[in-house]
């Protein structure tokens, strides 16, 4: 079973993977506690169009992915500052977005293949430029968010509050879209955009189950993403089954459990069930 | 003659075409413990807003602690009002308080001892320590209320204002709320505006009232500006204000 890793394909494929799980849930945990799902799901289907886009015209798909996602997220923290107004703006730019994403798909008349390992990923076909270009943004991300970390949870905490302490509430979300975009794009290759949940939001919501202290959530959330990506890897690669289905199915099948069975899920379920107990 | 710690001459306030607040004129003193009355949209909060800086008057003077209003004031202490938050975000009591110290910095703030003994020493102001470990969504109102006022006192404010911190209390959490800002206005000294939809629980503890309707305010004593006289004047409609068993009772009028 281990011998796969004398490939290099199968290495470049693990260096990328642990690169993207370990930005994605970082990143990820912010995403979840500002109430930015939706607009995550959107920036990654907004990035297929730019890929499409990117392949139309012939060059590598990540410098579509990032123009596309880049403009979106700027777009949408201008257009959306309400929570409701955003997930409407969010939605509007997504669709205009994804017909785009048809259209350049309709006038690309080469390989069906490359339009599908935009949407499902393509882990095992990771160059080791690529492995160089996924960690030096990856460091970049993290960087970045290491410098903001602390008034960007303050200003989604309560950014009327942050802002009263002085916190640029407005350029802080802006940036973290912008973020985003970046990871959005880079994750693509290893899981593809149309799973890129799996990475992004699935570990740092199952440790908000968990645990309730920042850094541990986070950390935490950086461990499920590793495994479930090693193990995707390493199933994917010893079965003929793709390696973002198991990072998916990891990733839903710990969620699930976890949330049923964690305190305030149970909670739930009990008034739910019209349970008499209270906690 | 006192020092005045927030000032306001011929102060016009509007909110795109709406105008918020007309020709408001008060000054209140180091110390002092005033609450902010008036219904619903009245101008309340808009005026917390101002003092804070983050709403900017279309006219008239504004001074607070002998300056403009500006963003990122660390004398001034700020509790918005309750929001239901819908989002988890994995954080302790402990976490909260800390943004109060330096929740405003970039970077990631490690974590240190005098850092920690400050957070404690606000959590223990506050009655709070036991809550310092507990995840913050998972406490009740006046628990969350308390950890709020320990994350306003870290900067230690001479002015802190609150907007409706007595909202989604029950009696037993409004009494010790009020006791616990009457307890930090009087022992640090700190001015505080308190907004509310009710004067009672709140009467031991206030030095004046601001009673605010369509636009314009009225500042006094208690029994000085909640009578039947001024509100009637105030809401251009007739008020009547019943003083009994220690208690005010607005008839005719909303709070």
């Amino acid at each position: 079973m281990f011998e796969i890793f004398s490939y290099p394909f199968i290495q470049n494929a693990f260096l990328a993977g642990s690169v993207v799980a370990v930005v994605a849930a970082v990143l990820g945990y912010f995403l979840v506690v500002r109430g930015l799902s939706f607009a995550g799901h959107a920036l990654s289907t907004i990035g297929f169009a730019g890929a499409a886009g990117a392949v139309l015209v012939g060059v590598p798909p990540v410098y579509g992915l990032m123009t596309f996602t880049v403009i979106a997220s700027l777009a949408i923290s201008l257009l959306g500052r309400d929570i409701r107004e955003r997930d409407i703006a969010t939605g509007v730019i997504m669709i205009l977005a994804l017909g785009f994403g048809v259209l350049f798909l309709s006038l690309y008349h080469g390989y069906a293949e490359r339009a599908y390992s935009i949407l499902f990923g393509t882990v095992v076909g990771i160059s080791r430029s690529d492995v160089l270009l996924t960690a030096l943004s990856g460091l970049g991300v993290l960087a970045c968010l290491a410098a903001i970390s602390r008034p960007l949870l303050f200003s989604s905490f309560d950014p009327e509050l942050a802002e009263t302490r002085g916190v640029p509430v407005t350029f802080l979300g802006g940036f973290f879209l912008v973020l985003v975009a970046i990871t959005i794009s880079i994750t693509t290759q290893v899981v593809g955009i149309l799973l890129i949940f799996a990475l992004l939001i699935g570990p740092p919501a199952t440790a908000l189950r968990l645990l309730h202290q920042p850094m541990q959530v986070i950390s935490l959330a950086v461990i499920l993403g590793l495994a479930y990506t090693w193990l995707g890897i390493l199933l994917g690669a010893n079965s003929s089954w793709p390696v973002s289905f198991f990072i998916t199915a990891f990733s839903f099948g710990v969620y699930l459990p976890v949330r049923l069975l964690s305190k305030r899920g149970l909670k739930r379920v009990e008034i739910a069930f019209g349970s008499e107990r209270h906690a | 003659m006192p020092e005045s710690i927030v000032c306001l001459e011929e102060v016009d306030v509007h909110l795109g075409d709406a105008s918020i607040l007309q020709n408001i004129n008060l000054s209140i003193e180091a110390g002092e413990f005033i609450v902010i009355l008036g219904p619903n949209g009245a101008g309340k909060t808009t005026l917390l807003k101002v003092l804070l800086g983050l709403v900017q008057p279309t006219s008239g003077r504004v001074q607070v602690l002998g300056a403009s209003p500006r963003r990122g004031q660390r004398e001034i202490g700020y509790i918005p009002q309750h929001r239901d938050m819908d989002a988890e975000f994995g954080l302790r009591g402990r976490d909260l308080v800390a943004f109060g110290l330096d929740g405003h910095r970039w970077g990631i703030g490690l974590p240190s001892r005098s850092r920690r003994e400050k957070i404690d020493r606000a959590l223990k102001e506050v009655d709070a320590l036991e809550l310092a470990e507990a995840p913050f969504e998972q406490l009740s109102g006046g628990e969350q209320k308390r950890l709020l006022i320990a994350q306003a006192l870290l900067t230690d404010p001479h002015l802190l204002l609150l907007d409706e911190p007595l909202a989604d209390l029950d009696l037993a959490y409004q009494k010790e709320t009020v006791a616990l800002m009457d307890k930090v206005c009087r022992t640090r000294g700190v001015t505080v505006l308190l907004v509310s939809h009710d004067i009672n629980p709140l009467l031991q503890a206030t030095d004046r009232v601001l009673f605010i309707a369509h636009g314009h305010a009225a500042i006094g004593a208690p029994d000085e500006v909640i009578t039947s006289a001024t509100l009637t004047q105030l809401y251009r409609s007739p008020v009547e204000v019943v003083h009994t068993l220690g208690r005010y009772f607005v008839v005719g009028a909303e709070i």
